[in-house]
């Protein structure tokens, strides 16, 4: 098959690993190979890898080294997160209300349902506004006196809206409910200064900040109760055991190191590219809109709906162009429903089976976006012509 | 492969054939012709609405939408999965439950083929810039001599599919390619295993692909259960003389299953819907001379103007008889078989043939002694 050229629009579902990456991370498959438990040579190598890359997490997120926690991904993060705080909260008769929102990921979202429907505990899911975002007065009106977590997601992975997380947090604190933030579409983005932010748990997942997936970390704040999710070994400080994945460990780290270093500089360069993109299909698509918050989103993050067009065929049509986007409906089962995110939002059903997410990443040119911009409209157009109800109405 | 289509590999290169696949042999041999024969192929499959618990090998089960993606990467080619439950059940499912509300016996493979298949995914396959879309249909497709197309029989005549693509007109032929309709079934999964198309021994589709667990009457009680009341059996004469458990549990011809105690063996004769009455008869009552059939379609596009000889399949499975087609207003006509036709039954299709070329067919309306 001639690929004629490769614009990669989807970074918020994957990143490349970094050369840089990479590189750092190749010593720890063939040569430093020890298990770091153990009290030899090779084990000591790998440990004192390991406990660098955690000073070198912990500097960015100004946190304690101790209250890092590496895992094998942003899902298990969020599991561990809020599992072992509802459980251990709970065991400690503190209660068993639940609050979080309709935006969350799957890893949040179906965690909370299973406690709820399968071991009794209860949920309350604030509502977000028409722009993907959580009123923080709105949490605290939720709280009850046996609440013991909050869980709502930095920036939403669908539409890029950025939550009000500093002020949730304080809130929490005040009233002595744990607070947890899943940060994995944010990181790269957003500052993490755990402090600032007032979290006492957050997750980060490697693959969207071009480390390799399959690593991801959650920092829990010192003194914040978590009953491990899985048993085993004395990992992690008894919070995850298993054998530390050195190398992915040592990966995530020196990516997380990079895209802090990077941050300031790539979100300027990233929101310029995103600003076109989203001004060039404004102005030259009729019938399209920009889903989440106009302003206060991830800066790579561009998402739309188009009146009258599917997702699927405008994806086809994109991917035989060599373009990758991704669509914000969930396909995977059966009958195609617009995403739990944009029925969140209000966005008509319809409306919502036409969503289209683009998102940009470093390697992203100027070029790339010219090239979607001259394809899009013609694209939604041919789209539109296979729709008998939209030529109806035209 | 007709002669003006299969041009040079270097010809073909400039070419973009969408494929729909099933995850089967026959779509997956005929994607694996087509990269074969130089074209750019890109895989596309359709997920149709279908009743939960059916066999195993049917049509977009996740382990078929697997199969066929499995193919593709083999291949080489993009794959993509499109959602046409909703057309698909409003279109084609609704139409097969509308005909045994009606007392006719449906074929729902042929709308399919007509409103949905080569309808809706040709018109998406063109525009996703496909020059043409190919399918794993058991036909060919030929150039006449004054530039029409012609719709051919497979060349395997146990597999022969030119039955239910009699809808095909000139627009649409001259965008369809059916890689295996010039070879037999064995050779198509020889070639698959020659491939290497994780595919090759997965068995045949055999029933509808919409039906769950049984066959198209445990269907229709689970999902139309006022198509399925029971009511009186009559004999020819109109007496009653017996009780049927509703009339889409029964074909017209068919004998096994009557709970009749008769003298001589009786057979369906008809189903008079409006009574809910079942008919029934002996052998000397099952053969009809003629019948007529509404929405006559012909493949060249031109309607008949004369009567013509034809060879008629009355069914999909049936012999083919020697008949006299006679064109009527309003897009029906009349056959006339040179011999009494056992089983002609309302609602099948008839199609057409002179020698190899399916000229078209239509819808069977009504019989005659």
């Amino acid at each position: 098959m001639p690929t004629k050229r490769s614009i990669y629009l989807d970074y918020a579902a994957s990143t490349p690993t970094d050369p840089q990456v990479v590189e750092a991370m190749l010593p720890y498959f063939t040569d430093i190979y020890g298990n770091a438990s153990g009290a030899h040579a090779q084990a000591r190598a790998s440990a004192q890898a390991i406990d660098d890359a955690r000073h070198s997490v912990a500097a960015v997120l100004g946190c304690d080294p101790e209250e890092i926690v590496f895992t094998a991904c942003g899902t298990e993060a969020d599991n561990l997160a809020i599992r072992g705080v509802a459980w251990a909260k709970k065991q400690l008769g503190e209660g068993n209300h639940l609050i979080t929102t309709p935006i969350e990921h799957h890893a949040v979202s179906h965690t909370f349902n299973q406690l709820c429907e399968r071991f009794g505990f209860e949920q309350t899911i604030v509502p977000v506004d028409s722009h993907g975002v959580v009123d923080p007065h709105a949490i605290a009106a939720a709280i009850r006196p046996e609440t013991t977590l909050i869980s709502v997601m930095y920036a939403n992975n669908e539409v890029g809206s950025v939550q009000p997380i500093a002020d949730i947090g304080a809130l929490a604190r005040s009233r002595g409910i744990a607070f947890h933030t899943d940060a994995v579409q944010a990181a790269g983005y957003e500052s993490l200064s755990v402090n600032s932010l007032n979290v006492d748990l957050l997750a980060i997942s490697g693959h969207k900040i071009y480390a390799p997936k399959g690593i991801g970390i959650l920092y829990v704040r010192r003194g914040t109760n978590l009953l491990p999710t899985l048993t085993g070994g004395g990992h992690e400080m008894n919070r995850r055991p298993g054998t530390e994945n050195v190398p992915y460990i040592v990966g995530i780290a020196k990516a997380l190191e990079l895209v802090e270093r990077k941050r300031d500089t790539e979100n300027l360069r990233q929101r310029e590219l995103r600003d076109k993109l989203i001004d060039g299909v404004l102005n030259n698509i009729p019938g399209s809109q920009v889903t989440g918050h106009p302003t206060r989103r991830l800066p790579n993050s561009a998402s739309f709906v188009f009146s009258g067009c599917e997702a699927d065929p405008i994806l086809m049509h994109l991917d035989l162009a060599g373009i990758q986007a991704a669509s914000g409906s969930a396909c995977t089962t059966g009958n195609p429903e617009p995403s739990h995110v944009l029925t969140a939002m209000g966005i008509p059903h319809e409306l919502g089976l036409s969503a289209l997410r683009m998102s940009v990443g470093r390697q992203t040119r100027e070029a790339d976006i010219d090239a979607v911009l001259e394809i899009l409209p013609d694209v939604i157009e041919k789209v539109r012509q296979l729709n008998p109800t939209y030529q109806m109405m035209s | 492969m007709n002669d003006v289509k299969l041009m040079s590999e270097n010809n073909n290169s400039s070419k973009r054939v969408i494929v729909a696949m099933s995850g089967g042999v026959d779509s997956s041999v005929a994607a694996a012709l087509l990269v074969e024969q130089g074209y750019e192929v890109v895989g596309l499959m359709l997920r149709l609405w279908a009743e939960q618990g059916g066999a195993a090998n049917r049509c977009c089960t996740p382990d078929a939408v697997n199969d066929a993606r499995r193919v593709a990467n083999v291949l080489g080619i993009p794959f993509y999965v499109r959602d046409y439950k909703q057309v698909f059940k409003s279109t084609v499912v609704d139409f097969f439950i509308d005909g045994y509300a009606r007392g006719v016996t449906p074929n729902p493979c042929i709308v399919c083929n007509r409103d949905i298949r080569f309808d809706r995914l040709l018109k998406e396959a063109l525009s996703l810039g496909g020059d043409y879309l190919a399918t794993g249909h058991y036909a060919r497709v030929r150039t006449a001599t004054d530039g029409t197309y012609q719709l051919l029989r497979g060349l395997d005549p146990t597999k022969d599919q030119s039955y239910m693509l009699y809808t095909m007109t000139q627009d649409r032929l001259a965008r369809l390619l059916f890689p295996v309709g010039e070879h037999s079934k064995s050779d198509i999964r020889q070639m698959a295993q020659d491939k290497n198309l994780p595919v090759f021994n997965r068995p045949d589709s055999q029933d509808l692909c919409f039906l769950g667990p049984g066959d198209y009457r445990s269907f229709l009680q689970r999902n139309a259960p006022e198509v399925v009341q029971s009511g009186p059996i009559l004999d020819t004469a109109g007496n009653q003389i017996g009780e049927h458990r509703g009339l889409a549990f029964y074909t017209i011809g068919q004998r096994k299953g009557l709970g009749l105690s008769a003298p001589q063996p009786m057979y369906v004769v008809e189903k008079i819907v409006q009574t809910n009455s079942l008919v029934v008869g002996t052998q000397a009552d099952l053969g009809q001379s003629r019948l007529t059939a509404r929405q006559v379609s012909y493949v060249s596009g031109q309607p008949l103007l004369e009567p013509i000889r034809i060879k008629a399949k009355i069914r999909y499975k049936a012999k083919e008889t020697e008949a006299t087609l006679t064109p009527l207003a309003e897009q029906r006509a009349s056959l006339i078989f040179d011999q009494p036709v056992r089983d002609i039954t309302p609602g099948q299709a008839v199609v057409f043939y002179q020698d190899d070329i399916a000229l078209g067919g239509g819808t069977i309306e009504q019989t005659a002694g």
